[in-house]
């Protein structure tokens, strides 16, 4: 799962089991539900939290609801299974791993999207998103918060230094790659210390070399990771990252939040950093450049004329109980006004077909969520969607493989193997 | 051992018979037993029951729901990351209850002739007071790998440049298309034998713009001859454009490259680059030259060292560990320290005895029952090690630096199989057992030994 969160803030949340409870005075309200408390978890800290807040008191405003916002920082799942075995799971949580999402479903703890709730999402989301948030048939989930995956950041001064433009298809991303290299200007920073970093990689080239189709039965399984597709979409990535002078040198003992700062920092050692939207916030808390000014992204580039495709990944909001406020605060979540006034804030994709885009505070936040809605092909992060202990955390076997792949090479045949024989394991297990 | 006389045996015969005082007793147990009652509760329900459950836990699969019996013990010895774990776990035993011992010892003994030892001492003892956590976190920007973000680095970088200047021009290398060739050291070649009166064009790529030396000139095409001549320039200009391989306008010489010119292998001769990039070699005639730009024109800067990378990580954690704790060592020892006899040392240096010999032989066998104290406090300490590894370790290496308090964690926390986590939990329990018995017993012969001297 992706955060841009630093993973410090989540290793001080997790070991001093600390959860952060922001609780704000409540003001007596009148409205349809006044009197009524509901509770609300998701992973969000800082900016992201206080955005989140600013929805919440809306939500209050209208309905004389008390909402209650309880933080879990990036291991939300633990803390969503330790209250459910403690027998008092929150109202609302928002769930970044459709995985996780669908082991509580088959589990029987989260309450299906009736009434308010399934006539706003099914109103206001495209069916690709509603398909998504369906479990066995039943709606169970709306994406609240979405991330555009397939973007490339990169330094416009460094383009302009060494006379590139920003490449369309992955041959021109290879030739452009060079160019930066003669310039000396610094080329692809690869943050390797962070495995997710790596599984997006893989995602999006899978993506465009196999197509959607094969991409949803690789999530599922249905097809072996030997899959020629995946021998040949590894090989796309290892011609990257082996190429002369393409990357950043030690990728494994870069962190995410370091790679930024090294091509958005004071000191450039790269001109390019592949990841999310997410980025922008980053380069934003650097406070060195200006997105949009020196910093801007392209799309990322088309494989063998692959139509434009997007990788994403985002929070859904499930419920684990049925009351009538936490249908109404779902299908507050999944209003065009909740998706309003978080998008002014910024730092904010939504997939809500009733936005309006000029909600977005800056032209490069607008771009990001063109660039998601005009996607021909729309994915959800396939690593999250496998079992956790196969892609989603820390020591997941297909963070560990790609590390090794990108730290040593190797034999894309053999790496198919061992994801292949990982996969196995992890589909297996019930966990 | 005791000499006091046995609590049990009255010391005066009670009044009463046989039965009043049955009745006695058993009211005495009752008693006994309504006063226990919360300590046995408390500790029931806050240790017996959770190892009891644990050992539950541990025989059971991921979720819980079948039982697999002795399946995870086989997994925790079989499969290589909880091996790794524990063989890491072993390292860890080994050196660091012993290396925070012998600078405790080290500390502890020099300090005794410092004159503000309490100050001192208060310096040395001061990371205790740091949770692992923040010890962590620091070390984290102690290690870095980056000169620029980490200390350590930064020290060696500082003290290797000092003796070893930097090359001119790092990272430069020879332009693809150009006929030329570059060995894996970064060295650069012509591919074709030269002759004298030939010119020899030596593009190169990879450099940032504002690496030129402000003395640089805009390279120029070389006259041809007498001898052998050339041009070293950096063939990219702003913006790209020109013809790769040619000097182009805008393009600028690199001036103080070494130049070396080859025969059969051997050097014949070495100038270096002037401020258009020029260089000749008058004297040279006939042909079947090689020339050769040397590899540490462009050897990239020193570094450091990658103290986080798979090799270093477990010595790096250790040494933060150290850092942490040689304090605490430092104080219990000189605490050893101040109680050993005068007499004994006195008497020793009297005889002629050196420093060492007096360490050596008087006070390192005084204090042996502290050391040991020390030693085994830290083994306990060390086997349950997480927090450091979880936060210096970064992600990437943690396969590498594994321990088996790590191992748990994930196992339990992130892979949900709490089948696993338990059994390693259970093993890091009867790990820390010997040394727990071992301790208490410690304890126990110490408090009887005072109950002597009293």
């Amino acid at each position: 799962m992706v955060r841009s969160v630093s993973r410090l803030v989540a290793l001080l949340v997790t070991m001093t089991l600390v959860v952060g409870c922001a609780g704000r005075p409540s003001r007596p309200a009148d409205g349809p539900l006044a009197g009524q408390a509901v509770e609300v978890a998701a992973i969000w800290t800082g900016a992201e939290q206080a955005a989140f807040l600013a929805v919440l008191e809306a939500f209050e405003a209208r309905t004389g609801a008390t909402v209650r916002y309880t933080s879990g920082g990036d291991d939300l799942p633990t803390l969503l299974n330790s209250r459910l075995a403690g027998g008092s799971p929150p109202d609302v949580a928002l769930i970044g791993q459709p995985g996780v999402v669908t082991q509580l479903a088959r589990r029987g703890v989260l309450a299906p999207l009736t009434g308010e709730a399934e006539v706003a999402v099914r109103s206001h989301y495209s069916p690709e998103w509603v398909e998504l948030g369906t479990i066995d048939g039943t709606l169970y989930g709306v994406y609240y918060k979405v991330a555009n995956k397939s973007v490339i950041w990169y330094r416009p001064d460094a383009f302009d230094e060494a006379g590139v433009r920003p490449p369309r298809t992955w041959e021109e991303l290879h030739q452009v790659t060079r160019t930066l290299a003669d310039a000396g200007v610094g080329t692809m920073a690869v943050p390797g210390a962070d495995g997710w970093v790596l599984t997006d990689w893989f995602e999006n080239i899978y993506l465009r070399v196999a197509g959607a189709e094969r991409y949803d039965q690789l999530a599922r399984h249905e097809i072996p990771w030997t899959h020629p597709t995946v021998v040949e979409s590894l090989t796309l990535l290892q011609d990257y990252w082996s190429a002369d002078r393409a990357i950043q040198d030690d990728p494994l003992q870069l962190k995410f939040v370091q790679a930024v700062a090294d091509v958005f920092g004071p000191r450039p050692k790269s001109s390019m950093l592949f990841e999310g939207d997410f980025v922008a916030a980053e380069i934003i808390r650097l406070g060195m450049v200006a997105v949009g000014d020196g910093a801007a992204f392209f799309d990322w580039p088309s494989i063998h004329g692959s139509p434009p495709a997007v990788v994403t990944a985002g929070d859904q909001a499930v419920a684990f109980t049925n009351r009538p406020v936490t249908m109404a605060l779902i299908a507050f979540l999944a209003s065009p006004e909740a998706a309003e006034i978080a998008a002014r804030r910024g730092g904010f994709l939504s997939a809500n077909q009733g936005l309006d885009p000029a909600a977005y505070p800056d032209p490069v936040t607008r771009e990001l969520a063109t660039s998601l809605r005009n996607a021909d092909v729309l994915r959800f992060d396939l690593s999250d969607l496998t079992p956790q202990s196969f892609g989603g955390g820390t020591n997941a076997e297909m963070w560990r493989l790609l590390q090794g792949f990108l730290a040593d090479g190797g034999d894309p045949q053999q790496v198919a193997e061992q994801l292949e024989a990982a996969a196995q394991r992890a589909f297996r297990s019930p966990a | 051992m005791s000499r006091q006389p046995p609590l049990t045996r009255p010391r005066h015969r009670s009044p009463g018979g046989p039965a009043v005082r049955s009745r006695r007793r058993r009211e005495h147990q009752r008693v006994a037993l309504l006063f226990l009652a919360p300590t046995v509760l408390i500790v029931g329900a806050l240790v017996a029951y959770p190892i009891l459950h644990t050992i539950w836990m541990s025989l059971h699969s991921a979720d819980g729901s079948r039982f697999v019996g002795l399946a995870n013990y086989v997994e925790m010895f079989t499969s290589p990351n909880t091996r790794r774990a524990i063989t890491n776990n072993a390292i860890w035993v080994i050196v660091a209850p012993t290396v925070v011992t012998a600078f405790g010892l080290m500390f502890a003994v020099l300090t005794e002739r410092v004159r503000l030892v309490n100050a001192f001492r208060l310096t040395l003892f001061m990371p205790m007071a740091i949770s692992f956590l923040a010890a962590g976190v620091t070390f984290r920007l102690v290690y870095d790998e980056d000169p620029d973000r980490g200390l350590l680095n930064a020290a060696l970088v500082a003290v290797h440049d000092s003796f070893a200047p930097s090359s001119p021009y790092p990272g430069a290398t020879v332009r693809a298309e150009s006929g030329l060739r570059s060995t894996d050291d970064g060295a650069v070649l012509t591919s074709t034998p030269v002759a004298a009166g030939e010119v020899v064009y030596l593009p190169l790529v990879g450099l940032p713009a504002d690496q030129l030396p402000p003395h640089a000139a805009p390279a120029a095409e070389p006259p041809a001859g007498p001898g052998l001549s050339g041009v070293v320039w950096r063939d990219f200009i702003r913006g790209g454009g020109g013809t790769p391989g040619a000097v182009d306008a805008e393009e600028y010489g690199l001036p103080g490259v070494t130049v070396e010119v080859l025969r059969a292998g051997e050097v014949v001769a070495t100038t270096t680059t002037d401020a258009q990039g020029w260089f000749t070699f008058p004297e040279l005639t006939g042909g079947g030259y090689t020339v050769r730009l040397p590899a540490d024109n462009f050897a990239e800067p020193f570094r450091g060292l990658t103290w986080l990378g798979p090799g270093l990580v477990t010595p790096a954690i250790i040494g933060s560990y150290i850092w942490v704790w040689a304090g605490f060592a430092m104080v219990v020892i000189s605490a050893g320290l101040s109680s050993i006899p005068r007499e004994a040392v006195e008497a020793a240096r009297m005889d002629g005895a050196t420093d060492w010999q007096i360490l050596r032989l008087i006070t390192i066998p005084l204090i042996r029952p502290v050391l040991t104290v020390v030693v085994v406090t830290l083994v306990i300490n060390v086997l349950k090690i997480f927090d450091l590894v979880m936060v210096l370790a970064p992600e990437s290496v943690q396969p590498e630096a594994s321990v088996i308090g790590l191992e748990m964690y994930h196992a339990s926390f992130t892979q949900l199989n709490t089948g696993l986590g338990s059994a390693l939990a259970v093993l890091l329990f009867a790990l820390v057992l010997p040394g727990m018995a071992w301790r208490a017993r410690v304890l126990k012969r110490q408090e009887a030994r005072r109950g002597e001297l009293l």
